[in-house]
Formats: C-alpha cells, structure tokens, sequence
C-alpha cells in the first residue's frame, strides 16, 4: 500500500505525516504530492497534513481547497479512495466540500498546544477500522481555527448518518467545538477530517503512539492487515 | 517550476570612466549627525571616499558604522571570549555558529535580539525576531528545527495604593501578550518547534522589554554554506518578499524625516512579518543548496542589502556593482538610498554562476519567491550602487565593513553599588512570614509560576523530534537527526526515511539538550559572578537531560555603554562570561550585542543570555523534573552553598540588590555538573532538577507538581545568618535535586555531595525543617503555581 501526502506552500506537518505513514505501512511506503501536480501517482490513500496552507489567507484551508491536486483528491474521493485530513488538511477538505461543517477560531482566540484525549465513536471508517468504539487516543491538538461548527440542522444529519468519528473525551472542552466534535466522516465514510494531529502520536519517545490506529486503518480495509 | 522559463538576463559589469563620480550632492555633516555618525567618523568616511559622501553612501555608511552593525563598543571585549572547541564547526563571524553532533550532523544555533522593535509593537516586534533568526540559520544551509527565546519584562504584578495595576504594570502585560502571540504566530505558521525558554519579569525592564530569539538548525556537514561572494562575474540574485519602506529607521539609527523626506515620519519603522513567504523562503533556499547551484547565500536584516551584500563582498575579497532599478518593489517612489536600507522581511541575497542562473530562477519560481538578478561580482573590491543607468554610490568596500572604529569604553563600578542604580522593588511578602506562606507566594509570583500559559500558545512537537517537551524537563531534549533522517533536510523534504531502522528497539537514540537562562538580577548584584551563574546554571539544566556542552550562544544585552557603570557591567560580564564557557566546556559559537538598552526609568538589568546545545548520547536516558516513582530517595546534590541575599524571596520582601555575590568554588560545582549528567547517561536517576529562583523548597515544589506525587523530606540547616530560610530558600549555582534508588545516589555519592532529604510519596510535600513543618497538598501547591494564567484572558 502506497500513501500520498499533499504538500502546499505553507505545510508544516508533511514529514511527520510521512514518518506516521511509514511506520504504519512500511519504510518507503509514503510520497509527497505537490500542490500544482494532478498526478496523485497511484497512491493508495491520501493524507492531507497540517500547517498553514497558503498562509491561511483568506480563510483556512480555503486557497489549498482550489488547487489543482485538490481537484485530483476529490475525484480520488469520489471513487471511494481514503482520505485522511489532520487540522489543516480538515480545514481544506470541509472548504472542498468533502466533509460536513466548517472550522472557527478557538474561544481564546489563541492558538493553544495541549495533548488531548480523544473518543474514538464509530470504527466502520476508512481511517478507524483497525480501532474500536469507545478507545481513548491521547493525541495532541494544536490550532487556532480548530473549533468545528455544524448549524443544527446539519448536526442532526452528521448525528443521524453516524458521521462524528471522534469527540475529545474530557470534560473541559478544549476548543468550544459543537457537540464536542474532533473530527468527523463524509456519507461514503472514506474521507476523515479531525483537528487534533495523530501523526504526532505514532511513537512513545515523543509522547504517544495512540495515533498509529489511524494510519494502519486503511491496511485493514485493503485487506492488507 | 514554470511551464515556459524566459531565460534570465545576466547583468554585466559596468564600465566606467576612472574618474566617474556618483551623482547628487552630499547631504553634508549636519545629516551625518542626524544619522549617528560622530564628526571624527564623518571626517574618516570623507577620507576614505577622497569626498564627501552622497546620499546613497552616507545612508550605508551611517548604517555600516552604526553600533548594531560594527559592534564598535563591545568587538575588543568579545576577542576576549573563549571559541576553540573539539566540537566547534564554525565560529563568530558567519550567520551563525555550528557544532558536530556526531555522524557528520551538524548543528547551527545562535541566539539574537529584537528588543527595540517589541517594545514598540510587541507581536511584530518579537515574530520578525523569530523570522531573522530562523533565516541567520538557513542561510547556512541548515534546516531550522528548534526556537527558543528569552523574554524579559516589567513587573506584571505591581500595584498601586488602592491594590489595582500600576500602569506600569497593564503595559507589561500588554508586551507579554503581543510578544507571546508574535513568537506563536511566527514558529507556528513556519513549522519549526519551539522548544523552551526563560521569562523574567522585573522593573528595569517596564519600559524597555526584551525578546531574545535563539533558534537551531540541522544540516549535513558537507552542505555548509558561507557567505563570501566569489567569481567575478558571477551573478547577485535577490530573492523572497519585494522591498518596500518598511523597517527604514528600524533597528537602524537611519531616521528617514531627517533626510527630509516629509512623509517618512509616517511609515512605520517596526518591520512587518510573513512567516507564509519564509517558509517558502526556507524549502527554496534548501533546494537551491541540495542542488548545488549557489556560490553563497546570505539573509537579509538588519540594514538590508547595504549589510548583506557589503558583507558577502568584504568575506570574498571582492566588488559588487549593484542596481537599485532592478530590485522587486512593493511600491513605487522609493529612493535609491531607501531600497539599500530597507530592512523588509523575508528576503535573501545569494551569488550564481551565469550558467546556473535560469535554473535558480526556475528554483526560486517553484517556491513563489521569484528571484531577480540585481548585480555582479567585480574585481574592484568597491561597492558600487546603480539606478538603472545612474552611479548613485561608490564606496571601497573595506571602508564600509572593516574601517569603521572600534572603542574603548571606561568602566568604572557605581560608587553606591547596585542599589543606586536600581530601586528596591516592590515588598510583597511579609519578612516574618512563615515558610508555607512564602514557598506559597514564591511559586505564584511571575518569576517562578508555570510557564505554561505562555508555551501552550507555542507548537513544540513539529517535525517528531521533540523527545521533552517544555516544561518536562530541565532542558528541551530533541533526537538528532531524528527519524526524518536525511530526508529532514532537503528542501521540499524529498528522500529516504530512517524508519526502518526503529526496528531495532535496543539502539541508543542519539541527540541534543538545549537551554537558554539568563538573570538579570544576579548580574546586576555582581556582573562577574552573576554572568558566570548563568552559564552554570544552563549547563546545570543541561546535566539533568544528560547533555555536555558543544557551544555556547550569548546575546548581552546592556545599557549605554558609554556611561561608565554600564561600561563596568558589560566589562565584568564578558570577563565572566569567558570563565564561564572555560568552566563547563562550551566555547562560543556566536552571539549578538544589544547596547542602549535604557528606557525612561533607567538602564535595564545588564541581561547576559546565554543558549548552550549539548550533545545526548541517548535521549531515552534523558530525565524529566517530576518525582516518577513512590519510595524512590530524594536528594540535594552538588557544591551548593545557598545565601539569601541574591534570592527571589529577598525580591519578594522588596529588599535592596546586595552589592557583590559570593565567592564559589567553581571547580567542585563542575564537578557536581558532570556527575548528575553522568549519572543520567546512565539511566540511574528517576529525575533531576536544578536548583534555581526560589531555592531547595520551590525545586521540592516544583518536582511534586510536574510528578503529581509528593514527598516528605528534612532539611537541616544551612550556614549563615538565618539557617532554617537559608536552607529553604537561598540561591546558589550548582544544586541539584534528584531522585533515584538509595544505591544510585550512594554511587553518586562517591564523586559529589549527596544530601538524602526523604522520600517520594503521597500527594503531600511535606519538610520538616528545624521545629517548622512544612505541609501542603499538591493541589495547593499546583493552584498557587498556576498564577500566571491571569495574564493571558
């Protein structure tokens, strides 16, 4: 299985995505895919990284959403293939219109660094299969924009459609999200978007491995596993 | 890279006649004056050129010979400084210094200031900080991986009558603040950790704040890149953010109004930040190098292209003919002279082969950061100014960057010691309180509360190298390469992982500690001795992660050095500074200078910082601060000889600076230093600390809040006038407190002095000290640490 992850100007997370892809599918098993290419090279399953995609001007993840790679990851979506956006790449797949709802600025206004624990709700995702309901992830979150938002009618459908992947599971409510929400799935449950960063949780020397189920997710689905 | 390149024009040399002249007229002495030249320097300029300088060169001039740019009070102190070392790479003098690491790694750091800029405008002031210190760092070819900074400020605590903020007070605050968000919102967005630091807060520093930005790099030893132009005939290619008037008068003393331009007053003189361009500037300028199509690179800061481009001439012993037509502008109506001053961010200089220039071009495209041709390498050895067909400067390059003169400055120590020149600060601790009450009112005051508020605004873990995050540990510890391994480097991060090598669980992880510490107070009671504290107390956080040090980073910032007693401080400082780096090992790579630091109440605190790297055999040895393990043995280690007079609890009671520190016993406080950190090479230790403000009983503290476990301890009396508070809460160089095994620190025993306090346990600290006891919860103690959350709403 070969993964792909996208590379804007203004990315920041790219090699650590990289590193939490190998470690899950293999050394030399992840590439880099640059903005203005359209040839997604035959990856497998894509991950579109944090950072601050094109500054974040305008509105994140707003100008990443138009770029020529992006117009390949949607039709990749549409067909089914795995998508996996972490904080900023979940900024630019809700502006693509991949997934439901839309990002605010935290309360604080400030951007804010903390590990967070995370509930995993549903595991019939891409990006959850090789996790189960209920399994606490310690993960770190770190943004400014990460405070999801879905009006209620939508969040009565995501609700409905099982579309919340994960909430953040203690009581203070980091980022003021609606319902709680960490990240959420498309209809075709194929394409996860979350805020917090399981990249950086793919090895206990640096704090955690929790993150590493989500890499290792879409092996199972491939039957790989 | 562009569909259909148009192939670059290659600028060729000028000829001119041998008697060409610039043209314009001199503006003439009284604007030398306005600009900071002294008429001895003004005379020696006219000199140098056979003529009074025009605009252009009077403008480059004032800069070149400027304070900031010729270091011409502080260059006779600095040859004093120790730089030879097993591991040095490269020394002062390049964009920044560099050590081996091992493996043919090698690490780039240096520390510098953004002082005048944050005190204007706080969050420009310090993320442009952070922006030119990260270019300083690849413009050597390295990838920055790391940040840190140093912050110091007014009290933020200080009260008036009625118990409200004094205005002083809502100003400091409001500096934390914007400096706070500054540095987050430039390392942030860039993608580089940022990994520690150090914050005081003190009343010199109200009206003068500082920001000092240390950042580090990874490169190859191989990739190396200078800074020297060479090859005449080879090509000048600016690239990055267009040149607008941003920063003119900036960290500069250029003032533009009083070169009568009447809406200069109006521009803004604090330089505005994109760290968007710079992270676009970073992955270009490392795919330029990895491509091996530069002949050198050099950032652009302060004093713009006059200093970078002078500066890449003087290293390669060459000319310049440059054309100020050509430069990319932001907008229109900008003199010549303004486009050779321009301090706009996020801009770099580097000399092509003609061959390799439409391939650079294309590079430079790639990335968004269009690259232009702006001039040529001559072999005049003169520096040569053009707008479009016009000679608008002409100067001997060697007379800007070396020729300007250097200074002795005339210490003399303040007759009334310390506290004549600084007041004692405000009392808020009663000087009869009981030792509960004061451990309490020491962990809550600014200079010892968790700093947590502030990094959790700050990403520490891009880039999967952070192994102890702030806060975790007595220095950050990063594993170095790290498992991007050489693919960590390359521009646009192409290449091979070392992944496949985590296979191998029983392979030592190799890396670096890093800390940066810098008292003022201490320096300012004693300007030797309180210099030479710092550095032990950076290599002391070092020991307790395992790291011995490689080299050593300083930013001094001082006074006016022209008043004798600053002159003193900044004399003894330095002098303290080189015993310092002898002392623990670490020679000096690099460091910058920031004089007239003086704000409307007085001179700030003279601020040695000092940033050491230290080399981590195996980062999964490194320990953290917090207690880990019930029944483990508490301990104090090391030659630690505590007094009082130089105390955060002494601050608290508002009491004087004592004049003059102690006299330690540096040689036995090495030792202590090497054997805590050999101790943790060799995994015997739970946890190690140093101890710092607030003395034996806040280390205590401080170790139960991080550990969420408490302990009870005994502590016996220490010498001196008042035992019991001096041994609870006086301050020192060269203690410890560690925990372990009882056969641990028995082994520790042998080489230094081992004091067993207690034992970890229970969620209580608990200190029985001569009749008095101690005992609080951890909650307690976590609520009272927590206090500094206020000022961030």
């Amino acid at each position: 299985m070969k993964v792909g992850v996208l590379q804007f100007p203004g990315t920041c997370d790219e090699v650590d995505a990289l590193l939490a892809a190998e470690r899950a599918v293999g050394a030399g098993n992840a590439e880099l895919l640059w903005h203005r290419d359209r040839d997604l090279k035959g990856v497998d399953a894509i991950v579109v990284p944090g950072g601050f995609s094109y500054g974040d001007y305008l509105r994140a993840g707003a100008i990443a959403a138009l770029s020529p790679a992006m117009e390949s990851v949607a039709a990749f979506a549409r067909d089914g293939g795995p998508v996996l956006g972490i904080c900023n790449g979940f900024q630019v797949l809700c502006e693509a219109g991949l997934l439901p709802g839309t990002m605010l600025m935290n309360p604080s206004r400030r951007f804010n660094f903390r590990q967070v624990e995370l509930e995993v709700v549903v595991a019939d995702t891409a990006w959850t299969r090789a996790a189960r309901p209920g399994q606490r992830l310690s993960i770190p979150a770190k943004h400014q924009t990460g405070r999801w938002y879905a009006p209620d009618a939508l969040l009565q459908e995501v609700r409905a459609n099982d579309q919340v992947v994960f909430t953040y599971a203690q009581d203070d409510r980091p980022n003021g999200s609606t319902a709680n929400v960490a990240g959420v799935t498309n209809a075709g449950r194929n394409v996860v978007g979350l805020m917090p960063h399981p990249e950086h949780a793919t090895d206990p020397l640096t704090g955690s491995a929790d993150g590493l189920v989500l890499f290792r997710s879409p092996l199972e689905a491939a039957g790989v596993a | 890279m562009s569909p259909d390149p148009v192939p670059a024009v290659v600028p060729a040399p000028r000829d001119l006649a041998a008697d060409a002249t610039p043209i314009g007229d001199a503006p003439g002495i009284e604007q030398a004056r306005a600009l900071g030249l002294t008429d001895a320097e003004y005379a020696l300029v006219t000199e140098k050129l056979g003529r009074e300088p025009v605009q252009v060169e009077l403008a480059m001039f004032s800069l070149m010979w400027s304070e900031h740019c010729a270091y011409k009070h502080s260059k006779k102190l600095l040859v004093t400084l120790p730089t030879e070392g097993p591991a040095m790479v490269l020394g002062p003098g390049e964009n920044a210094g560099a050590v081996d690491v091992g493996d043919g790694w090698t690490v780039a750091f240096k520390v510098e200031s953004h002082n005048h800029p944050s005190a204007v405008e706080p969050f420009q002031g310090a993320a442009t900080g952070v922006g030119g210190i990260l270019r300083d760092i690849f413009a050597l070819g390295a990838r920055p991986i790391a940040v840190l900074d140093a912050l110091r400020f007014g009290d933020v605590d200080a009260t008036d009558e009625n118990g409200d903020p004094t205005p002083g007070a809502v100003r400091s605050r409001f500096l934390l603040d914007g400096a706070v968000r500054g540095i987050g919102h430039y390392g942030n967005s860039i993608g580089v950790p940022n990994i520690g630091g150090d914050v005081y807060f003190e009343d010199p520093y109200e009206t003068n704040c500082l920001v000092n930005a240390m950042a580090l790099g990874l490169l190859r030893r191989e990739r190396l890149t200078l800074s020297a132009a060479t090859g005449v005939g080879n090509v000048v290619v600016l690239f990055g953010a267009s040149t607008g008037a941003d920063g003119i008068g900036g960290a500069s003393v250029l003032a533009s109004a009083e070169l009568g331009d009447d809406d200069a007053d109006k521009r803004p003189t604090v330089q505005v930040g994109d760290p968007f361009e710079e992270s676009k500037l970073v992955e270009c300028t490392l795919e330029l190098l990895e491509r091996e199509l530069l002949v050198s690179v050099q950032d652009l800061g302060a004093a713009g292209l006059t200093s970078s481009a002078s500066e890449m001439a003087s290293k390669g012993e060459v000319g310049l003919d440059l054309d100020v037509a050509l430069v990319p502008r932001r907008q229109s109506g900008l003199e010549p002279f303004e486009v050779m001053v321009s301090e706009s961010q996020e801009r770099m200089l580097c000399i092509v082969t003609p061959e390799r220039l439409d391939e650079v071009i294309a590079i430079t495209d790639k990335w968004d950061v269009h690259g232009t041709a702006i001039g040529v390498v001559t072999d005049t050895r003169r520096f040569r100014v053009f707008d479009g067909d016009d000679l608008v400067g002409d100067m001997p390059v060697p007379a800007l960057v070396d020729d300007c003169p250097l200074y002795d400055i005339f210490p003399e120590k303040p007759a009334g010691g310390p506290a004549s020149i600084y007041p004692a600060p405000q009392a808020r601790l009663a000087r009869d309180a009981s030792s509960t009450d004061a451990l309490l009112a020491l962990l809550s005051s600014a200079n010892i509360a968790d700093r947590r508020p502030l990094f959790e605004q700050y990403d520490p873990v891009v880039q999967s190298r952070t192994v102890k995050r702030p806060g975790e540990a007595a220095a950050a510890v990063l594993q170095v390469p790290g498992p991007a391994g050489r693919r960590a480097v390359v521009g646009g991060l192409a290449g091979p992982t070392d992944v496949a090598a985590e296979s191998d669980p029983d392979r030592a992880i190799p890396g670096v500690g890093v800390s940066i510490d810098g008292s003022g107070r201490r320096v300012a009671a004693d300007p030797y001795a309180g210099t030479l504290w710092n550095v032990l107390e950076c290599a002391s956080n070092l020991a307790c992660v395992g790291a011995e040090p490689l080299g050593l980073t300083n930013n001094l910032n001082f006074g006016n050095p022209e008043k004798p007693h600053i002159a003193w401080q900044l004399t003894e400082s330095v002098r303290g500074l080189g015993d310092g780096c002898r002392a623990v090992g670490a020679p000096v790579v690099g460091g910058n200078v920031s004089l007239y630091n003086e704000g409307t109440t007085g001179p700030i605190f003279p601020t040695p910082v000092v940033g050491i790297v230290g080399k981590v055999p195996d980062v999964r040895r490194a320990v953290g601060t917090g207690f880990v393990r019930d029944g483990d043995v508490v301990a104090r280690v090391g030659a630690f000889v505590p007094q009082l007079g130089l105390s955060e609890i002494a601050r608290l009671e508002g009491r004087d600076l004592p004049d003059g520190l102690p006299d330690w016993n540096v040689d036995r406080i090495v030792e202590g230093i090497v054997a805590v950190r050999e101790a943790v090479r060799a995994g015997s230790l739970s946890s190690a600390t140093d101890i710092a403000e607030g003395g034996l009983l806040v280390a205590l503290a401080e170790a139960a809040i991080a550990g969420g476990r408490g302990a009870r301890v005994t502590v016996e009396p220490a010498d001196g006038d008042d035992p019991e508070r001096t041994a609870l809460f006086g301050e020192a160089p060269g203690g410890f407190v560690v925990t372990g095994s009882r056969d641990a620190l028995a082994a520790l025993a042998e080489s230094v002095p081992v004091a067993i306090l207690g034992e970890v346990g229970g969620d209580r600290l608990t200190v029985d000290a001569a009749g008095e006891t101690i005992d609080v919860s951890l909650g307690d103690l976590a609520d009272a640490h927590g206090a500094l959350a206020r000022h961030f709403g």
